[in-house]
């Protein structure tokens, strides 16, 4: 029981972290291409990343 | 000396410094290395003196573990620190708090009378005691009578107690208070310009305005919820703040604070909810379909939609709160590294590596209180929203 929890978590976590990175990717490229536009990228890119990341929270309070 | 020649000696300088910041730079490789080679044998030492007395690490892991836990929680007194006198009795250094329970009638004692969980409180002719850090109806001995589960069938009676969390949120509102209350008097005798701590927070008021709450709830409505907003960011910026310091305080990850926190929000917006926003949950697809169709789409639509008013201020309280105990116990756990290395390397590991992860705890303790503010604006632009029929 315990372990397959852990391993579903792990899992989440790791689409998490791909999620968060391809945001921070995107926003960079974007800032890149766009410098001028550095403030409203990063907020967007904040509140994407917070969305995602309330999803691995609710995969550790699986297993925790 | 001709040209050329003082070109050449300058050139031998050169190599010369060259060898010289080589030579330093392969002693440091050097010295480098040399490290990265006696730590395994150092660590490998520390194992093996552990193994030896296995007991011995084990309890230490678990006394870490307990004290971790210890720092987690909410507390029945302000205690900085103890320690243990020579003759083998603890002292603590801190302050004790009121304890305010309904049990048949208001019953206010101090906490000290606990003596930190160690004797039975005596009030009024009943007994208190402390079981895992909540307050339980005893008999003098301080019996704690368990069930099948372990859980303890004591009549737990009802807690309102100002604990350490309840002690730290009112000197944070006393602090938001006279700084906000003295802020805006300078304002009025300054004739609009900041002066003081208002050229430090001027900034951030104004970015709560510009660029929270006007980009997301819009030009027309943004005022009503402004005084919400930045409440609730200071509020949760201070915290956080105050939470890194070694008052020991863990405010903002305890999940009783947080829920708080979010239910404001909750009702805030559904109760400022306007027509389209209910419309807009319970008849998404509006006149674009005849009635028959959306009958089969709304069995599933109208779950979700009504599903997301509890999920949105449910995510709201889970990430304020995991993200700050998350952070509590990392920093906890990398000070209790240096107990479990018990070596030079521990010690000077577990600060560098403490000390940095303080700094990202900064950033992250303005990071939640800007994620929560900007997230209850987007809701409050959702719920304010008007659509041009």
């Amino acid at each position: 029981m315990e372990i397959p929890v852990m391993v579903g978590a792990g899992l989440v976590v790791i689409g998490v972290g791909m999620g968060i990175g391809r945001i921070g990717g995107s926003a960079m490229e974007a800032i890149a291409r766009q410098p001028e536009a550095y403030g409203k990228i990063q907020t967007a890119m904040l509140i994407a990343a917070a969305l995602i990341e309330g999803i691995g929270f609710a995969a550790l309070f699986a297993v925790g | 000396m001709g040209i050329a020649a003082k070109r050449l000696h300058l050139h031998r300088i050169l190599d010369e410094m060259k060898n010289a910041q080589l030579g330093l730079y392969s002693r440091a490789i050097a010295v480098a290395l040399s490290l990265l080679f006696t730590t395994p044998s150092l660590f490998a030492n520390n194992s093996k003196e552990t193994d030896s007395s296995t007991t011995d690490g084990i309890s230490k892991k678990e006394e870490i573990k307990a004290y971790i836990r210890h720092h987690l929680e909410d507390a029945y007194d302000f205690s900085l620190f103890s320690y243990t006198s020579e003759d083998g009795t603890h002292h603590y250094i801190g302050a004790p708090l009121p304890i305010i329970l309904w049990d048949e009638g208001l019953q206010i004692f101090s906490s000290s009378k606990f003596h930190h969980g160690e004797t039975v409180a005596k009030v009024d002719g009943k007994y208190y005691a402390l079981y895992h850090n909540k307050i339980y109806r005893t008999d003098a001995e301080g019996t704690i009578v368990y069930d099948a589960d372990h859980h303890p069938t004591n009549v737990k009676p009802l807690d309102f107690s100002i604990t350490k969390g309840v002690m730290s949120m009112l000197i944070i509102c006393l602090l938001m208070f006279f700084l906000f209350r003295s802020l805006a008097k300078s304002y009025a005798e300054n004739g609009g310009l900041p002066a003081g701590v208002g050229r430090f927070f001027e900034p951030i008021v104004l970015y709560v305005r510009d660029d929270i709450a006007r980009p997301n709830i819009g030009e027309k409505h943004y005022q009503k919820y402004m005084s919400f907003l930045l409440t609730v960011f200071f509020f949760i910026w201070f915290l956080n703040m105050f939470g890194l310091t070694p008052l020991g305080i863990n405010v903002t990850g305890n999940i009783a604070v947080t829920s708080g926190l979010a239910l404001l929000t909750f009702l805030i917006t559904n109760l400022t909810g306007t027509k389209d926003y209910w419309l807009h949950i319970f008849d998404p697809l509006g006149s674009s379909m005849p009635w028959i169709a959306k009958i089969f789409l709304y069995i599933i639509l109208i779950p979700i939609e009504v599903l997301g008013i509890f999920i949105k201020p449910f995510s709201l309280l889970i990430r304020l709160y995991a993200n700050m105990q998350a952070g509590h116990i990392v920093l906890m756990s990398l000070i209790g590294l240096m107990f479990i290395f018990k070596s030079w390397i521990g010690s000077s590991l577990s600060f560098g590596l403490a000390f940095a992860i303080s700094l990202i705890e900064v950033l992250v303790a303005l990071l939640q209180a800007y994620i929560f503010t900007m997230l209850s604006a987007l809701y409050f632009g959702f719920a304010s929203e008007e659509h041009e029929h």
